[in-house]
């Protein structure tokens, strides 16, 4: 458990800082710029608040993940998890706070840049296009590296060719890697849900981020496609060197896979820590744990 | 600017405004079958066609106008509920886009129809109203069109009433807001838009009637669509608000820049102008001017 | 035997996938040229081959790119304005470069009207196209200059050579008709099967993921408008010079646009094969239907009775096509081949 244990170094360094700063706020951007300049965060966020109407989604969220960790962040439903990860991939933006992804600060990501900042994710509901095959699906994954025009396309030029077949290879892999083979030129639609949102992770992980936002990979699969998929997860960290953030609800499967645990409720952060600090927090059991007692909870302890 | 110069600029205000709520009339039928299905229903002014037609057809027939007026209001029910069953029941749970597709072919079946069985001359159709225009305060005021206005104003008053006050409205609202909650707490949806398919043809009937009365009843009725189309993106699609005040800024402003742009152009500017007018507000307002601004779910 | 592939790789040739082309270049080149009457190329042909044409632009902006249009007439008025224009203008333009001139000029005015699409979506946009619809035909009428002050706005097909041929005979006409959808749709085959079409089915599909993932959304969107008008507008001079051979603005109406929105809607959407399915419906339709009118019901089935069953047969097709066949003549096609084979 030498994730989990740095993790938790990382975790007492980041409570620190935020106890000095508690006191100097709110100057989130000084804050900021200190945790992002180390290199070993990929992303800080610092602040964050965002509502929608009256209802507040986020308040005042801070977080920092390191290279290469899974940093799950877990809380019941409508507390925030979905809305954070889309700030981060600049799909909304937040009325307050600051988002350093990679050293790079921003008030508001943008969307489009995302790929080429070196992040990918996955959607909570499918996002896949359902007109395509599953390879082209996941050839799409690498479509910010392209540079051919439409008509070096159309002519069959040699920077088409070499573009095209550079990105089948790395398709090819992909689709070793998560098994996708038999499905490979399937139209993405007529495949099974749990084959779907296997593709997405794989048009995800295609592009090589460093930093991959994976929203409930696992909703609505069964015990054994979630055991496969957290075993995907898993591996795509130890071999690719990917740092995930992971929305989950499973907490058994949270507990397992997850460095450090951020819990969200109601738009607040209430925990962050190792699986075992935040299980045993007793504003967790009260606000989420408490809730899912049960065959949930028998599994924690 | 000369005291006349302004009483004309009065006038011609005055008079796009009140062609305004005619647009408006138009574009609430949309409204209805937007806000509680989702549906941008082309055939609307094919309806308005087909209720004017019919209406006209039955009076030139012998039968009582009161009469008349209520067969084709029956007939609209029909059609409404006909086309819920034929056409959205299907479709349901189809892009918007599907949808709207379909709507353009009804509207073609429509239209056939209702020239295929009451034939395509153009008929006069009169109400009764005296058109001779009244002067107020030194501008002249068409009393039709002013009739007409009131008209309109009363729906709209009794439609929004209609939605806030009645259970079914209410079952609307809900429906509008969230159909799968809607589903949910068992409100059933099909009797649901049967219902506001034909309070849609209610719409149209007094829209052919008004527009039939001013322009004749003939195919180019269909086409008023068109005019209610700009209108409703302009006032945002859902609310009913919007509608009215986007059909007041589109006539007035039609008949204004006829007036003073037309001359140095040549004319005839009022097939696009209110087209050009509502894509100048959307891309300054991407959802319309009373369209509530929404971040996409994902 | 093998042929180099796209990625570099040496495959085997599928002659199953070459004997369609085959069959259509020898029926296209030979058999229609040497055989056809004139009525089944002036009535039939000439008028197929350039609404299959449109269909297959709008079908690449609204089919593959989910960009629903209303104005593609608009875009072919432009087309066959601007290649009278040019040819009327320019001394000895040859022909091809006419055509292309007038495609740019048609791109040109698409991408204006599809500026609004990166801000608007769905019906929005469609009021934009709509827009397009009337104000090309609002001006191509109000200004003289287009039509060469001609009093009512009417354009003529100009002496048609290419590379010192005369093309102006029914053949002509028809080898030169033939010849563009043939290249044209070539290009758009190798369009849509590349990076570029997947970038405009993902704009489609998920505009949302796409632009995450880094597909440059608004310039997908804007190429899509460019492409598709470029195709229309071409559309738009075969209808002119070589079908029509005199126009009017008013004979680019609203009906026109709707016509070619129901090509691609009974052809099926996104389907190549479903543009010329569509078209070859659409032109052949109207005639097999006067023909079984009048058998059936003599006299009484009259030109006014014809367009009004017309107008709601196929208005009925294209609510029955949604509903049972969303993907159109060509996937029923596609189901007859499988049943047969
Ligand atoms: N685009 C939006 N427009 C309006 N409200 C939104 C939007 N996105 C989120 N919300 C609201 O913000 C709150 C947080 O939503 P969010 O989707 O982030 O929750 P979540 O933690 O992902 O929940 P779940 O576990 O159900 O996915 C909810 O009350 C939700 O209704
Ligand atoms: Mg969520």
């Amino acid at each position: 458990m030498i994730g989990a244990s740095l993790g938790a170094a990382a975790y007492e360094r980041a409570s620190e800082i935020s106890a000095i700063l508690a006191v100097a706020n709110p100057v989130d951007d000084r804050r900021l710029a200190r945790l992002s300049s180390r290199p070993d965060v990929v992303l800080a966020l610092s602040g964050i608040g965002i509502s929608f109407g009256g209802v507040k989604a986020l308040s005042d969220v801070d977080l920092e993940v390191e290279v290469g960790e899974i940093r799950a962040v877990i809380g019941p439903n409508g507390a925030g998890k979905s809305s954070l990860i889309n700030i981060i991939s600049g799909l909304y933006h937040a009325d307050r706070g600051r988002i350093a992804i990679d050293g790079q600060s921003f008030s508001q990501v943008p969307a489009s840049r995302l790929a080429r900042l070196g992040v990918a994710r996955t959607f909570q509901n499918l996002a896949l296009f359902g007109g395509l095959s599953v390879r082209n699906n996941i050839a799409c994954g690498r479509v910010h590296t392209r540079r051919a025009s439409f008509v070096e396309h159309i002519a069959g030029l040699p920077r088409a060719r070499s573009e095209d077949a550079g990105i089948a290879e790395k398709t090819d892999q992909i689709v070793a890697f998560l098994h996708l083979e038999s499905v490979a030129d399937r139209l993405v639609a007529t495949l099974p849900y749990g084959l779907q949102k296997r593709v997405e992770l794989a048009r995800a992980l295609v592009a090589e981020p460093k930093l991959l936002l994976l929203d409930e990979p696992m909703a609505g699969m069964t015990a054994t496609e979630k055991a496969e998929m957290a075993g995907f997860v898993r591996a795509a960290r130890d071999r690719h060197g990917v740092t995930i953030i992971l929305i989950e609800h499973d907490i058994g499967v949270v507990m397992g896979l997850s460095d450090r645990v951020a819990v969200l409720d109601y738009g607040r952060k209430i925990a962050d820590g190792t699986p075992a600090e935040v299980r045993a927090d007793p504003a967790v059991i009260r606000a989420y744990i408490g809730t899912a007692e049960g065959e949930n909870g028998e599994d924690i302890r | 600017m000369s005291y006349y110069d302004f009483l004309f600029v009065i006038e011609v205000l005055v008079g796009g405004l009140l062609s305004g709520v005619m647009y408006s009339l138009v574009a609430i039928g949309f409204v209805l079958i937007y806000k509680t299905s989702g549906v941008l229903n082309f055939a609307q002014g094919s309806m308005v066609l087909f209720a004017a037609l019919t209406f006209v057809s039955l009076v030139e027939r012998g039968i009582p106008f009161a009469l008349s007026l209520l067969i084709t209001f029956a007939v609209m029910v029909a059609l409404g509920f006909t086309i819920e069953r034929t056409v959205l029941r299907p479709l349901v749970n189809r892009s918007p886009m599907t949808l709207f597709m379909a709507t353009l072919g009804l509207s073609y079946i429509i239209e056939g129809a209702a020239q295929l069985i009451w034939g395509t001359q153009v008929h006069g159709l009169d109400l009764g109203i005296d058109d001779t225009p009244f002067e107020v305060g030194g501008i002249l005021i068409s009393s039709f069109d002013l009739l007409a206005a009131a008209i309109a104003a009363a729906m709209v008053a009794g439609l929004s009433a209609f939605f806030y006050w009645t259970r079914i409205g209410l079952a609307f609202r809900a429906v509008a807001d969230d159909q799968f909650a809607a589903l949910a707490v068992g409100l059933r949806l099909p009797r649901i838009w049967g219902t506001v398919w034909t309070a849609a043809g209610f719409v149209a009937l007094v829209a052919g009637l008004l527009w039939g009365a001013r322009l004749g009843v003939q195919f180019s009725l269909s086409l008023i669509v068109l005019k209610a189309l700009p209108v409703l993106v302009l006032g945002g699609f859902d609310p009913i608000l919007g509608a009215i005040v986007g059909g007041l800024i589109i006539g007035a402003s039609e008949k204004l820049a006829e007036v003073y742009l037309g001359p140095f152009v040549g004319g005839g500017i009022e097939g696009w102008f209110a087209y050009a007018l509502a894509l100048v507000v959307l891309l300054v307002r991407p959802s319309g001017l009373f369209g509530q601004k929404t971040v996409e779910r994902v | 035997m093998a042929v180099q592939a796209l990625d570099g790789t040496r495959v085997p040739i599928d002659w199953q996938r070459l004997a369609m082309p085959a069959v259509l270049i020898v029926v296209g080149y030979g058999l229609i040229p040497a055989y056809a009457s004139s009525y089944l190329v002036e009535a039939i042909l000439l008028p197929f081959l350039a609404l299959s044409l449109a269909a297959v632009g709008l079908n690449l902006l609204t089919g593959y790119c989910g960009q629903l249009s209303l104005g593609s007439s608009a875009f072919m008025a432009v087309g066959a304005f601007a290649a009278y224009n040019f040819n009327l203008r320019i001394d000895g333009l040859p022909l091809p470069a006419t055509m292309i001139l007038a495609g740019i000029s048609a791109a040109g005015i698409g991408v204006v009207f599809g500026l609004p699409s990166l801000r608007l979506r769905g019906f929005y946009l469609a009021v934009s196209t709509l827009a397009a619809q009337f104000f090309v035909q609002w001006a191509l009428t109000k200004f003289g200059w287009f039509s060469n002050y001609n009093p009512s706005g009417v354009i003529s097909a100009p002496h048609l050579i290419v590379a010192g041929f005369p093309l102006d005979g029914a053949t002509g006409r028809y080898l030169l008709s033939v010849t563009t959808v043939i290249v044209l749709t070539a290009v758009v085959w190798r369009l849509v099967n590349s990076a570029t079409g997947r970038n405009f089915i993902a704009v489609r599909d998920n505009e949302t993921a796409a632009r995450v993932i880094g597909v440059p959304v608004l310039r997908t969107k804007l190429l899509a408008f460019a492409i598709s008008s470029f195709i229309i507008g071409v559309a738009g001079v075969l209808w002119a010079f070589t079908y029509l051979r005199t126009v009017e603005p008013a004979g680019f109406n609203l009906d026109r646009s709707f016509q070619i929105l129901f090509i691609i809607i009974i052809g099926g959407l996104a389907s190549m094969r479903g543009a010329f399915l569509g078209a070859a419906f659409i032109v052949v339709f109207p005639l097999l239907l006067s023909r079984i009118g009048a058998f059936a019901f003599g006299d009484l089935f009259d030109s006014g009775v014809l367009d009004m069953s017309q107008r709601i047969v196929l208005g009925a097709l294209i609510i029955i096509f949604l509903i049972a066949e969303p993907s159109g003549l060509s996937a029923l096609f596609d189901r007859l081949k499988r049943r047969i084979g």
